[in-house]
């Protein structure tokens, strides 16, 4: 029989070697069609008589098996068998258990096994690259592990996060093979490990040089005819002891489960289920075990918040990573050598991002100094990477030496971009453009990283307007994933293809974002720290406001974001602001906050006098306690759901606003944005995501609620009154 | 309903909870066993007249397991026909063993009942009997487990007591537990613990430190700063309690209640019985209420089951003379004097587990028997005794001296 998504080949032995290889694909992935002719395989394998044995590998110089297909689990799947009974969903979600629970029991019952009546055949895998979550778990289930030396090879369980768990017994064999702590490390984490780490944890048994995995793997098959994995035999125990009365495992589940609910904050059950498929299936036999994780998986695989991960956090931002808004027809862009203007904070973090993917930088800044210093920025970054093992020294200097600082424009002649991050003053930056213009190629895109000024007024000072665009950075450069894009009203297909393949370069997530004041982000953030601010002046205790944005799932705490971004700044946008729209802030308690902080308190900010917190040297940030003098304890203090709403909708109102406006122009980018931006609550796949999961009529009657409550800057935006109405969904798989 | 009347309380004294103290080498059953033995003996009752003997245990495995009661009423010597059952309220298990004993008498179950407590923390450990609540992670996450030293400073940071508080209520404690023991106000009930050949290992409750001041308790470390930092409990505790910023670790192996070992039991009938056999009542049960309270602070229930008790004998806070509440940690007490404005001179007048030690199973009992001879020393009326207790719980007694 022959099979499309792999080859078997048997040799004159009996050992049958099956190398997987789906066609028509960069890597091997659980798809329908693998699942269906490997489970084939796998009942021809276990009645051949004529067949002693196996090994697996894989055809691809990609990797061994990338895991599932999450296209598939995300469109459909076992979560998207809407109209089947709870066991059908079972069946399907428990598909890859049983296939691999076949494949280590040679079909045989597992008392047979227990007793020694029966015997497996051996089947042993040769991982000559990458083997993550299904694919990892494929080699689990086989009786012996060759993995190729090589350290850059990822073996890991990442379905964590994504809002799934290992579904395909990586919950019990893990454990049964490296002890309930290093599998706990592995599966909540996500985090894969390299080959030798995995053979000291007991995970595989060979790591050999890639030529010999297949060699090595038929050598063991040929050398032990009938096998047993170690858990279908007598006596068997987990490393380091398991169940409820073993007290090492007891004080594990105990810690496991605090330190778990520390990190979640209570919002992604996917973690504590992972802990439950530990504790649950570690005092039954195996074969229980595993369909309690089919129970926990499907579980997770039906619920609203996994298929918003899935979408956002997968599919979508591979999908935007790829280039999905890019123009047609645009040939690619070959980006070589990179003009960064301006060593500033943001100028030194974007020529080090630019550098390390691979591009030569022409750092060029007014004084020599200045421009030294920036790449000194890049020199701190390798340094520290270099002494904590992450990049070599080797690579590391080469990444330096393809930073070139300078003063001189002249050096700016054969770049391929420039990404100008000058002072932030339209005079200073249509000086720059003028002097740029006048020495790169008549066809080089010039980008912008400006946060505050319209690309479409910027570009009135350049010659090519078509070919000037935005691209905007978040500060720290080298840590914030996004990126957006801002085309200005002139900006041509060709500026956006380029900025699109420069961000690809440099490995960030980037939106496509509508040129108006702030972009979408910092349209965003600014009212979210503004109600923060405006809690502490009703006399909400400052912990309760930072406790309520952990607990929705925010890094850190408005007021302590505020600090970071200082309210100095803060400040001077609402006097801006006020300038702008010639309203008298004078009376708004957030304003007069401000006044308080910078002008009379002089706590202007983390780096200058502190904030909302102390900061001792040394130690840790703590709330300021002379805080309540000036804005003293509300009697009456909401409750810690009330301050998480209202900080909740303080994001998704403007969110909601910016999609209506078409400043993002799709759900999916809002979401991006939202996430990678400014760190927006993961585990819900993204403000529209959530507005869609709450139901959109929902988010619109508890907006107006809280409009009621709070004040109009609540109320939803029209076209989401109108969604409501209708019965529109944001995404059209919503429901 | 028939009136529940106490006529004798004993208990072994409590011998440090370690394989150095000296009651280490007497087995569980064997405290039990001693203080059934002196129920019996020095009331020269019939031991066939008490029905049914109800014993609290924390940790009921092992050699505290298959019910503990019943192994020692065949080891005493009872008759056969003497049931005996094995009651875990964590560390109310003693006082609602007593309030089971009592219930029986009053709901006409029986005549004449035995409620108590027993353990031997040193040789069958907190916690030996595992358990769901925080292994398994659907029941962990659900209540926001936190070890109770977690909850104990919880409740000190969220109540503002600073460590000097609780650390001068330790100090409080050591003295009136020594004062008590120089004034013989424990003779009534204690009952030397005797070894195999019968001389006695243990008279004294054996942990008590009189010398104990501010300094010497100022100089130990927090015990569960750590526990609750790097373990990730003190970030579950403010998930629930989210308006604190940060828990303050105050509590160390001074302020807290020590691991101990021991046995009581309190000796309970109605009115017929006591005439029967000859026994003068000493105090009557005036109430009893057990509570669920709010599980990750765990230790505020007292508040709550004084309050039912109360509630439940028609009187008023300021009908209670005496109140004793197991000093588990000193901010629970702390806790308890502020929510119902309860003077330090009134609870707790003669020390308690801070100085003593809280063996689980049998201090409710304990307890229970200490402010029996309290009522009949101080010529008093009532007193209220409680304790709090693990997951969330209260239980409250309100006794009434006849």
């Amino acid at each position: 029989m022959s099979y499309e998504t792999f080859n078997v080949d048997v040799d004159s032995d009996g050992v049958a070697l099956v190398t997987i290889d789906l066609p028509g694909k960069s890597m091997n992935v659980w798809n329908a069609e693998l699942m269906k002719e490997f489970s084939q395989w796998v009942d021809s394998f276990c009645a051949d008589d004529g067949i002693k044995g196996a090994v697996i590998t894989s055809g691809k110089s990609s990797g061994f098996l990338a895991g599932a297909d999450l296209n598939m689990l995300g469109g459909g799947g076992a979560g998207g068998m809407v109209s089947a009974s709870g066991k059908e969903k079972f069946e399907a979600a428990f598909a890859l258990n049983a296939m691999l629970r076949k494949l280590e029991t040679g079909g045989h019952p597992a008392k047979a096994l227990l007793n020694g009546q029966a015997h497996a055949k051996p089947v042993a895998a040769a991982v000559n690259g990458l083997a993550l979550g299904g694919g990892l778990e494929l080699v689990l289930a086989c009786h012996h592990r060759v993995v190729a030396d090589n350290p850059k090879i990822q073996l890991g369980v990442p379905e964590v996060q994504v809002g799934l768990l290992p579904g395909g017994g990586g919950t019990q064999r893990l454990p049964r093979l490296a002890g309930l702590q290093n599998a706990a490390m592995l599966a909540t984490q996500g985090r894969p490990i390299d080959p030798n780490t995995a053979k000291g944890q007991g995970i595989i048994q060979d790591v050999v040089p890639a030529d010999d995995v297949v060699a090595k793997a038929k050598e063991w098959v040929k050398a032990n005819p009938k096998v047993t994995q170690p858990w279908d035999k007598k006596g068997f125990k987990y490393p380091g002891g398991a169940g409820p009365m073993n007290p090492g495992a007891v004080q594990f589940h105990v810690a496991s489960n605090a330190m778990a609910q520390r990190e979640t904050s209570h919002n992604y059950p996917a973690v504590q289920y992972i802990l439950s498929c530990f504790y649950e299936g570690s005092v039954v036999p195996f074969d229980t075990a595993i369909r309690i994780e089919s129970k926990y998986f499907l579980k997770l695989l039906s619920s609203a918040q996994t298929r918003n991960m899935i979408r956002t956090l997968f599919i979508n931002k591979q999908a935007a990573e790829k280039g999905e808004q890019r123009p047609e027809g645009v040939p690619p862009t070959e980006i070589k050598k990179v003009g960064v203007l301006g060593a500033g904070m943001m100028g030194a973090g974007i020529a080090y991002v630019t550098a390390k993917g691979g591009m030569q930088v022409v750092l060029l800044d007014r004084d020599i100094e200045y421009a030294k210093k920036g790449k000194a920025y890049s020199q701190g970054i390798v340094e520290k990477g270099v002494s904590r093992g992450k990049v070599t020294k080797e690579k590391g200097d080469e990444l330096l030496a393809r930073i070139t600082p300078t003063t001189d424009y002249n050096d700016l002649k054969d770049v391929d971009l420039i990404i100008e991050a000058v002072f932030e003053d339209p005079d200073v930056k249509a000086d720059v453009i003028k002097r740029t213009e006048a020495v790169i190629g008549q066809d080089v895109i010039f980008a912008s990283n400006t946060s505050t000024l319209p690309i479409t007024g910027l570009a009135k000072h350049s010659e090519r307007p078509d070919q000037f665009i935005g691209i905007h950075f978040f500060s720290p450069v080298d840590k914030m994933p996004l990126v957006e894009i801002i085309p200005g009203e002139q900006s041509g297909d060709r500026s956006l293809a380029t900025a699109l393949d420069y961000v690809g370069k440099i490995k960030k997530t980037p939106i496509v974002v509508k040129d108006t004041r702030g972009f979408y982000t910092n349209r965003v953030v600014p009212p979210y720290i503004n109600e923060s601010m405006l809690l502490v002046t009703e006399g909400v205790k400052a912990a309760l406001i930072e406790n309520a944005a952990k607990s929705l799932g925010m890094p850190v705490g408005p007021l302590a974001l505020c600090d970071e971004t200082s309210q100095e700044l803060g400040l001077r946008i609402a006097k801006a602001t006020a300038k702008e729209t010639g309203q008298d802030p004078t009376n708004e308690p957030v304003y007069q906050l401000l006044l308080k902080f910078v002008e009379d308190l002089g706590r202007k900010g983390r780096k200058s006098g502190g904030g909302f917190y102390d900061y001792p040297e040394g130690g840790k940030k703590h709330l300021w306690p002379g805080l309540t003098e000036y804005f003293p304890l509300a009697d009456e203090q909401p409750s810690l759901e009330d301050v998480k709403e209202r900080l909740l909708y303080a994001q998704l109102i403007p969110a909601a606003h910016c999609f209506a406006e078409g400043i993002v122009s799709d759900p999916q980018s809002a979401d991006l944005g939202a996430i990678f931006g400014w760190g927006f609550a993961p585990w819900t796949g993204g403000p529209m995501s959530h507005i869609d999961t709450i139901g959109v009529d929902e988010f619109v009657r508890k907006a107006e609620s809280l409009a009621q409550k709070y004040g109009p800057r609540f109320n939803p935006p029209n076209h989401f009154r109108e969604m409501a109405k209708t019965g529109e969904t944001l995404y059209k798989s919503a429901a | 309903m028939t009136e529940a009347y106490i006529y004798d309380a004993v208990r072994t004294p409590r011998g440090k909870g370690k394989p150095d103290g000296s009651l280490h080498e007497v087995t569980p059953v064997q405290l039990a066993t001693q203080v059934l033995e002196a129920v019996r003996d020095r009331n020269e009752i019939d031991a066939g007249e008490i029905e049914d003997v109800a014993f609290g245990c924390v940790s009921p495995v092992g050699e505290q397991g298959a019910v503990v009661t019943r192994t020692a009423i065949l080891n005493a010597g009872y008759p056969q026909t003497t049931s005996g059952i094995q009651v875990n309220r964590f560390c109310a298990s003693g006082l609602e063993a007593v309030n089971i004993a009592a219930a029986k008498v009053k709901a006409g179950e029986a005549d004449l009942t035995i409620g108590g407590g027993v353990e031997s923390m040193s040789r069958v450990p907190m916690g030996s009997d595992g358990g769901a609540w925080p292994t398994d992670p659907s029941t962990a996450f659900k209540t926001y487990f936190v070890p109770q030293g977690i909850s104990a400073d919880l409740i000190a940071t969220k109540y503002g007591f600073s460590r000097d508080d609780v650390d001068a209520y330790a100090v409080e404690s050591q003295k009136r537990a020594a004062r008590s023991w120089s004034e013989n106000r424990f003779a009534k009930s204690i009952m030397p613990v005797k070894d195999v050949i019968g001389e006695t290992v243990l008279d004294h409750d054996e942990t008590v430190r009189a010398e104990t001041d501010m300094q010497s308790l100022g100089a130990l470390n927090p015990s569960f700063a750590m526990l609750g930092e790097n373990f990730g409990f003190d970030a579950v505790a403010l998930q629930k309690y989210a308006e604190i910023e940060k828990i303050n670790h105050v509590h160390h192996a001074g302020n807290s209640s020590g691991i101990v070992d021991g046995a009581a039991a309190v000796l309970i009938g109605n009115e017929d019985i006591g005439k029967k056999l000859g026994l003068k009542p000493r105090a009557r049960i005036r109430a009893m209420a057990s509570i669920g309270s709010e599980p990750t602070i765990m230790l505020t229930g007292p508040e709550f089951a004084a309050k039912k008790a109360l509630a439940r004998a028609g009187m008023d806070k300021k009908d209670i003379d005496l109140w004793e509440l197991n000093e588990a940690f000193a901010s629970v007490v702390l806790r308890f004097m502020q929510a119902l404005d309860i003077d330090h001179s009134d609870i707790n007048v003669n020390g308690g587990a801070i100085a003593m030690g809280h063996p689980l199973g049998a201090t409710g009992a304990m307890i229970f028997g200490t402010m029996v001879d309290e009522l009949e020393r101080s010529g008093k009326e009532t007193a209220l005794i409680t304790l709090c207790i693990g997951a969330g719980m209260g239980t409250a007694t309100i006794i009434e001296r006849v």
